[in-house]
């Protein structure tokens, strides 16, 4: 699998640029680096609070929340949360916070 | 992932003309956007099939054991002989063509590997050379060629540029089903541990956990709660739905993209508004949490085993009959496969009868299990809906035969049926696009993955095409399908090719226009639909 190197951090990472270490890799520079990536200007509060609740319901269900569960949690409709994530709920808050790519009928 | 062209840039690049050399001294190229990653190696691991490791279609070495040709020739031996389709299918084509151009994908790529009867060759040819006395002699003048590490990566590229959809053998005069050709392609290339995650990891979480995405039972149950909240909101009903309940009268199964995924959540808040009505004694299972089988586009083995789920558990709940959701393969899997290689179905199952009208539903009494969709067209003939059509008036709408419903099981009349119960505004795409000839959302069979985007598109142009033209000639703006595949996907497609048109299940419009006592009688009234918006121009202002 294809690795990356960011400030002196190698992560590896699946095709589509996932952190495959999960929860346990994640990190700062992480952030940072998905930050770079998705041309996010400046980390709000606000972005915290979505790498938090999505990181927290990894914890306990093993998988990414519904959108719509990630909305009612965070209090953000669908379209704040791709202002804040331009690539999306998915493709790039999940990445942010280390989640894995969902897979299925989706 | 390869970018993908613009819709314009795309549709000029569709060439037809063949490439100058025979096809089988055209090397297989491959193109970004066209194949899908291979399974990751922890998930081969776990589902214990053959040789897990990390590796790349993009690379040269693909890791395959040494003895890689005995394994595929065994293999294809043993098939063989136990499959007579597959035999039948390797003898008897007579290239008449008729299949050629009824492929979406031939049709949006113009690669001529991607006709029907040159996506069997690929494999036929190898028979011949390998299997067959004419082709041991004569070899290629018979059209036999030798089994390759090339051939094994053309298989690869095409049997997974095939979504089993079936269209083609509509049109073959003996009915040569190139679908079954390639499940036994995909079978060959497991043996090697060649092989796509987009189906695998699904039939991993499935075997482990429980449904394609992984969901645990705490988290189905947690995800419906949130839907049924969602629920309240539109229609001042708190739904209560039971899980695992030993003593239901039935068991609902529904694919587990409708209680994850948009739009498919509104199909499934559409199933609960439903039942709320009719008061229906139903349960739901946290572990047959899944309808879908991507076991079906891996191996008969792996099919038998997901499905065998469903009658479990509808024996342990001593429930009486089951009703399926909005699933596409999931039909064909209850329809041709799950009362033999599951059954007979626990002796506590019965015949399904409604509770509501008494029919009986006599062509299911093998399998025990009824399509919601003949359930609720049941309904609507016995006049036990209270329906109130012009509440989905905004709505022009159009009905997308998924491949396996309508091929796999002749389920055609049902839910147009209940749409033009539910909306007023019903009109259907052309006669050669729908029904038995209807074309795939060019994802299926588990290719509705990101980096298969170029491909999809390509794939799912001649459906988007009928769409346009409806959308032109009569305002369609709404693509009803049942099917969770096709709920994703076909959103993609719109997206991509027809922008204007947005794609729902068949319940979430039943839901819509469902009209409960209270509303009749003026106590209530329902402003919103499923999705929050408002259900008619004149309730914008009391949103």
């Amino acid at each position: 699998m294809p690795t990356v190197e960011f400030k002196g951090k190698t992560f590896e990472v699946d095709e589509d640029g996932f952190l495959l270490g999960g929860l346990d890799a994640w990190c700062q520079e992480w952030v940072e680096y998905v930050k770079q990536l998705e041309g996010i200007e400046e980390l709000t509060e606000e972005h915290w609070k979505v790498i938090k609740v999505l990181q927290d319901y990894y914890k306990k269900n093993g998988v990414a929340p519904m959108v719509r569960v990630l909305s009612k949690v965070t209090g953000f409709p669908l379209k704040k949360i791709y202002e804040l994530f331009p690539s999306g709920p998915g493709k790039g808050a999940c990445k942010m916070a280390g989640l894995p790519k969902p897979t299925g009928c989706v | 992932m390869a970018k993908l062209p613009k819709p314009e840039e795309l549709f000029d690049s569709i060439d037809w003309t063949p490439p100058e050399t025979d096809w089988m001294d055209t090397p297989v190229e491959f193109q970004p956007g066209r194949w899908c990653y291979p399974a990751k190696k922890k998930v081969v691991e776990d589902l214990g099939f053959p040789n897990p490791r990390e590796w790349s279609p993009a690379d040269e070495d693909w890791k395959i054991p040494s003895n890689w040709r005995e394994i595929v020739l065994e293999g294809m031996k043993e098939r063989l002989e136990k499959y007579r389709s597959f035999k039948l299918f390797m003898d008897i084509c007579v290239r008449c063509g008729a299949c050629a151009d009824k492929c979406h994908y031939f049709l949006g790529s113009g690669d001529p590997k991607n006709m029907p009867v040159l996506r069997a060759e690929l494999m036929r040819s190898i028979y011949k050379g390998e299997f067959t006395l004419p082709g041991k002699i004569f070899g290629r003048l018979a059209g036999a060629r030798k089994l390759t590490e090339e051939v094994i990566k053309e298989w690869f590229y095409y049997y997974y540029q095939c979504s089993e959809c079936r269209r083609c053998s509509v049109f073959c005069p003996y009915g040569i089903d190139t679908c079954e050709v390639t499940m036994m392609g995909r079978e060959l290339l497991h043996l090697l541990g060649i092989n796509i995650n987009w189906i695998l990891e699904p039939v991993r979480n499935c075997v482990y956990i429980g449904n394609h995405l992984g969901l645990q039972p705490h988290t189905v149950k947690e995800n419906i709660e949130y839907l049924c909240w969602d629920i309240e909101e539109v229609t001042g009903l708190k739904i209560q739905p039971s899980f695992n309940r030993k003593g239901a009268e039935i068991l609902f199964v529904a694919p587990s993209g409708d209680y994850f995924a948009d739009p498919g959540i509104y199909t499934f808040m559409g199933y609960l508004v439903l039942f709320e009505y009719l008061g229906l004694d139903y349960t739901l299972s946290t572990y047959a949490s899944e309808g879908g089988n991507f076991g079906l586009f891996t191996s008969h083995e792996m099919m038998q085993k997901i499905n065998a789920k469903i009658y479990h558990e509808a024996e342990r709940l001593g429930v009486k009959f089951i009703i399926g959701g909005e699933c596409g393969h999931m039909w064909r899997v209850k329809h041709q496969y799950m009362d033999t290689v599951n059954g007979p179905a626990p002796s506590n199952l019965e015949v399904p009868k409604s509770p509501i009208t008494g029919t009986v539903f006599e062509h299911a009494k093998s399998t025990k299990m009824i399509h919601i969709c003949e359930f609720t067209a049941d309904l609507i003939a016995h006049g036990k809906l209270e329906l109130d059509p012009s509440r989905n008036d905004k709505y022009v709408v159009t009905f997308h035969d998924s491949c396996n419903p309508s091929r796999g099981m002749g389920f055609f009349e049902e839910p147009r049926f209940i749409l033009k119960h539910v909306c007023n505004n019903f009109y259907d795409m052309p006669e050669n696009t729908i029904r038995e000839k209807t074309f795939c959302c060019g994802s299926g069979s588990g290719l509705n993955t990101d980096e298969f985007m170029d491909m999809r598109m390509r794939g799912g142009l001649p459906r988007a095409n009928a769409v346009e033209y409806v959308h032109k000639k009569h305002g369609v703006n709404m693509l009803a399908c049942i099917c969770a595949i096709d709920r994703a996907a076909l959103s993609t497609l719109m997206q991509y090719w027809v922008p204007e048109v947005g794609v729902c299940g068949v319940h979430e419009l039943v839901a819509n226009a469902l009209v409960f006592p209270d509303e009749k009688t003026g106590k209530k009234k329902r402003t919103l639909d499923l999705r929050q918006q408002p259900l008619k121009p004149e309730d914008e202002e009391n949103v």
